[in-house]
């Protein structure tokens, strides 16, 4: 009786000292439970097709750009996916199925991708996927998820306006869409869509880390750019005047650090911030989450209706400030309102280090990235509803829905 | 280009408008219909010569103005400069004249879903009427910012801090609020526990005392008998003495904590207290030599004329394996001759061969009475003669702790900067009753008096005499030059007005 006594006392007693939280960090509990931390291995299996290389690797090769702007998301995904204990050779015995084209690699001069061809691509590819091999045609590719992380996703194209004309490309319909784009109630972003952020470059963020001790002096920071002015320079247009309008009432306003300049120490200055200004430009997400997220500043969303990443697996109402683009006059006024023990709790939140990790893509994969999140979200979804799988001869797609200009061969 | 569609929209607006007014009556109402066409090129023809007014493209605005929903978009007051002004009325103009353009359908390709309240579009620019900070959301901000910085503190930064015992040795002089308000500043802001010895050569005395009292730290103000002498070798021997006299006060009032020597003239950063938390036993930081003279920069720029100038250090050397290995001191060679020997010379003044405020101890060190104080730490009862720097309270150098990354980080900076021993300045620098003169300033852009008449520099002359007796002789050439601007310019407003007359 007394050593069951004794037993009973060391276990409770170390399970005291084991739940005991240490006061730095918080953990994250989200809407979808704590799966922050969950282990997508053994819970689902990801065939990936072998397409061709003039899809991925040739495209590549003409331009290695791709690997560090901020849609390279795609192709590190491929790469993951490629050796990741996730996979299976076998489709018979696949979950989901991986399409790797590197869509997002056509580059003008000065970086940026121009999605004119990129529905065509997409388009090649699928009759190739669905010629050679059944899966496609067994749902119409219900069970196929894709990774389009470019400006508004599967609509293919920087303006918004153009964008939400095209809408989403027929032929990816009933596909599970892996982008960066979120707004609710938008063309763009369809029911069971999983939201990722924008690549940033782990390494680089990792190597300007300043001592933790740091006093963070700056109340609100923000680089980047208020007016566009090469393609509208009076304001309004561009990020829907929420921009504009932060800097014309807080350009003499001493606690906002708000500038158009790129420091050399930007990195630097962000840790050194209470408040990052996360505002939307042409399209509502910006790599600024990502950034502030690892930096430990805590990010204030100017976007009305965003959707951030992993929106079910993590609680940004905690973590972040949503400020209403109509409000961002009364900025000020917002965040010196939050008593410091909500800032101090969302500090502590920001400090998680699996709240970071689930931020980056690094390479090679650590385990809680953002590459098991993507996979964390797809096993979520299953199992597959029966009613995807389609009758033999049924067809549910248009394949020639869309502009004349798609329907071209690539 | 992302803004051509809404110009696009707007052509094909237009061109359906002339195909729809086509088939809507016969040939019969020719008249009617050469009118509407008519009236549309007379609005466009308006539209135009308003664009090329104002400089934009006046089509926007219209649209904005007419077709935007009442999702509250139309802020337009305040607006942002006067041609938008302009532009607003001119639309107000426009639309009183043609009522038809009420009529039209908009095109506009706003085809977001039906729920969405965001709009693809042009918005309007949010801008408050009074655009500055509110002092008392500054206020919060700054308390927000203090609140998050002692959570820094209390996670990342040192944890059970020590007192600091902090001994100044100081007297009364010209520079003296100069210095010492420096120092009572930065200490003020440090975060941890101090106590403030001041040491006063002289006697205790109100001045130094009124000054202190408005830190609102733990002071010790001691005074000291012996006046200051006028030579830089015994000011450095009365300065060592007080300071271990204060070091007695350490022991007797057995003060616990961590003992750092903060000279007046010197400029101390705030990693410095931070790092001197680290100190187990006796530590030694790198200090800066900032010295005074043109005298050095020429010496400077013959010897190394590609290098840049360095500036001098004192502190703990280390070899590679981070272990003190020697001292970095002050190079008195160059300055062979050229120092400066009494305090009104003005030559530079140098610092010994390695300053008291480069060392750190730990008071216990002082205390009477075993505990484990280490044995090579002398008794400052028994010394007696003078101490040059604090390694002459120890026997064995070796243990000295090398702090701020073994003496990488310059934590604090030394300099002498002193006004001649005859300089006179106002009581605790405070000018009390006010002057009763006033002067008018020559420098205003505004014309508010007349300018002067000849006659008057006399009485104005003898005006400033008075002034120039109260202030110091440094002041005097100062004054002497600013009275001498003074005469150019009113002979210049002088000449001025007699052209205007003349023209």
């Amino acid at each position: 009786m007394g050593k069951w006594l004794q037993a009973f006392l060391f276990i409770a007693f170390a399970s005291s000292i084991a739940a005991e939280r240490n006061p730095r960090t918080e953990r994250i509990s989200g809407s979808a439970g704590d799966v922050l931390e969950d282990d997508p291995v053994g819970r689902l299996k990801v065939y990936v097709y072998e397409l061709p290389s003039k899809y991925n690797k040739k495209i590549l090769q003409k331009d290695p750009r791709c690997l560090s702007h901020m849609f390279a998301a795609e192709i590190y995904m491929h790469r993951f996916l490629l050796s990741s204990p996730v996979r299976t050779l076998n489709p018979e015995e696949a979950d989901w199925f991986y399409t790797p084209i590197y869509a997002t690699c056509d580059l003008t001069p000065t970086g940026l991708p121009l999605p004119f061809k990129s529905p065509r691509m997409v388009r090649s590819a699928i009759q190739l996927i669905s010629s050679s091999w059944p899966y496609w045609n067994r749902t119409e590719g219900a069970d196929h998820f894709f990774v389009v992380p470019h400006d508004f996703g599967p609509c293919f194209h920087y303006q918004e306006e153009k964008a939400i004309k095209r809408g989403i490309l027929p032929i990816l319909q009933r596909a599970t869409l892996v982008q960066t784009f979120g707004q609710r109630n938008h063309v763009c972003l369809k029911d069971g869509s999983i939201t990722i952020p924008p690549y940033a470059p782990p390494q680089k963020m990792q190597a300007r880390k300043i001592p933790l001790n740091t006093p963070r002096s700056i109340f609100v920071y923000f680089r980047g750019l208020f007016y566009d002015v090469n393609n509208d320079p009076e304001g309004g247009y561009y990020a829907r005047g929420a921009r504009a309008a932060v800097w014309e009432n807080f350009k003499n306003n001493p606690l906002f650090d708000i500038s158009t300049e790129h420091p050399t120490t930007y990195y630097e200055d962000m840790q050194r911030a209470v408040f990052c200004l996360c505002p939307l430009g042409w399209a509502p997400w910006s790599p600024r989450l990502v950034e502030a997220v690892v930096f430990g500043c805590i990010p204030v969303i100017i976007a009305d209706d965003i959707v951030l990443p992993f929106a079910d697996a993590i609680p940004w109402e905690e973590i972040g400030v949503f400020v209403a683009e109509e409000d961002v006059h009364k900025l000020d006024t917002i965040l010196t309102s939050i008593p410091p023990e909500v800032i101090l709790r969302k500090q502590r939140l920001l400090a998680n280090p699996s709240m970071k990790r689930a931020m980056l893509f690094p390479q090679p994969a650590l385990p809680g990235d953002a590459f098991h999140q993507i996979l964390n979200g797809l096993a979520r979804k299953l199992p597959h509803q029966k009613s995807i799988y389609l009758k033999p001869g049924e067809k549910i797609l248009n394949w020639t829905a869309g502009p004349v200009g798609d329907l071209k061969p690539w | 280009m992302k803004l051509s569609a809404l110009h696009q929209s707007y052509l094909s607006r237009r061109s359906n408008s002339f195909r729809s007014s086509g088939p809507l009556d016969s040939a019969s109402d020719a008249g009617y219909k050469s009118s509407a066409a008519v009236f549309w090129l007379i609005l466009h023809g308006l539209c135009c010569l308003i664009s090329l007014v104002l400089g934009f493209r006046f089509s926007r605005l219209v649209f904005f103005l007419l077709f935007s929903t009442s999702s509250s978009n139309l802020y337009t007051p305040p607006l942002r400069s006067a041609a938008e002004l302009a532009k607003t009325l001119d639309v107000h103009s426009v639309q009183s004249t043609n009522p038809v353009a009420n009529n039209l359908q908009l095109p506009f390709p706003n085809k977001t879903a039906t729920n969405s309240r965001v709009i693809v579009g042009r918005h309007g620019i949010r801008i408050r009427p009074w655009p500055h900070p509110d002092p008392v959301e500054v206020m919060k901000a700054h308390q927000i910012l203090e609140r998050v910085q002692k959570e820094q503190r209390l996670q990342f930064g040192v944890k059970d801090p020590r007192t600091i015992i902090v001994v100044t040795p100081t007297y009364v002089r010209t520079f003296q609020a100069l210095h010492l308000t420096g120092v009572m500043h930065s200490l003020m802001v440090v975060p941890y526990d101090l106590i403030w010895i001041v040491m006063e050569a002289g006697g205790v005395s109100q001045e130094t005392a009124s000054l202190i009292a408005k830190s609102g730290l733990k002071t010790i103000h001691v005074g000291f008998n012996q006046r200051m002498p006028n030579s830089w070798d015994e000011r450095h021997k009365l300065e060592s003495k007080m300071r271990l006299h204060a070091l007695r006060i350490v022991r007797e009032k057995k003060l616990d904590g961590i003992v750092m020597f903060a000279d007046d003239s010197n400029m101390h950063s705030m990693e410095l207290f931070d790092e001197i938390q680290n100190v187990k036993w006796f530590g030694a930081i790198s200090v800066g030599i900032l010295t005074t003279s043109a005298n050095i920069a020429e010496s400077l720029d013959r010897k190394e004329e590609e290098e840049n100038p360095r500036m001098p250090i004192q502190g703990p050397a280390c070899n590679a394996s981070n272990m003190l290995a020697g001292w970095h001191t002050f190079n008195i060679l160059p300055f062979a001759g050229k120092t400066a020997v009494n305090i009104d010379d003005r030559l530079t003044v140098l610092p010994r061969k390695l300053e008291w405020s480069g060392f750190v101890l730990n008071s216990r060190l002082l205390w009477k009475g075993g505990e484990d104080k280490p044995e090579w730490i002398q008794d400052i009862d028994m010394l007696d003669g003078d101490v040059e720097s604090p390694l002459g309270l120890i026997t064995d150098p070796s243990v000295v702790e090398p702090l701020g990354s073994c003496g990488r980080q310059v934590l604090l900076w030394w300099l002498r900067v002193e006004a001649r021993t005859d300089s006179k300045f106002p009581p605790r620098w405070v000018i009390d009753p006010p002057l009763d003169i006033t002067i008018p300033s020559k420098r205003t852009p505004w014309p508010d008096a007349p300018p002067e008449l000849p006659a008057k520099e006399k009485p104005e002359m003898g005006i400033q005499d008075p002034i120039v007796k109260h202030v110091t002789k440094t002041r005097t050439s100062r004054s002497k030059h600013r009275s001498k601007r003074k005469h150019e310019t009113r002979t210049d407003t002088q000449t001025s007005t007699r052209h205007a007359e003349q023209n």
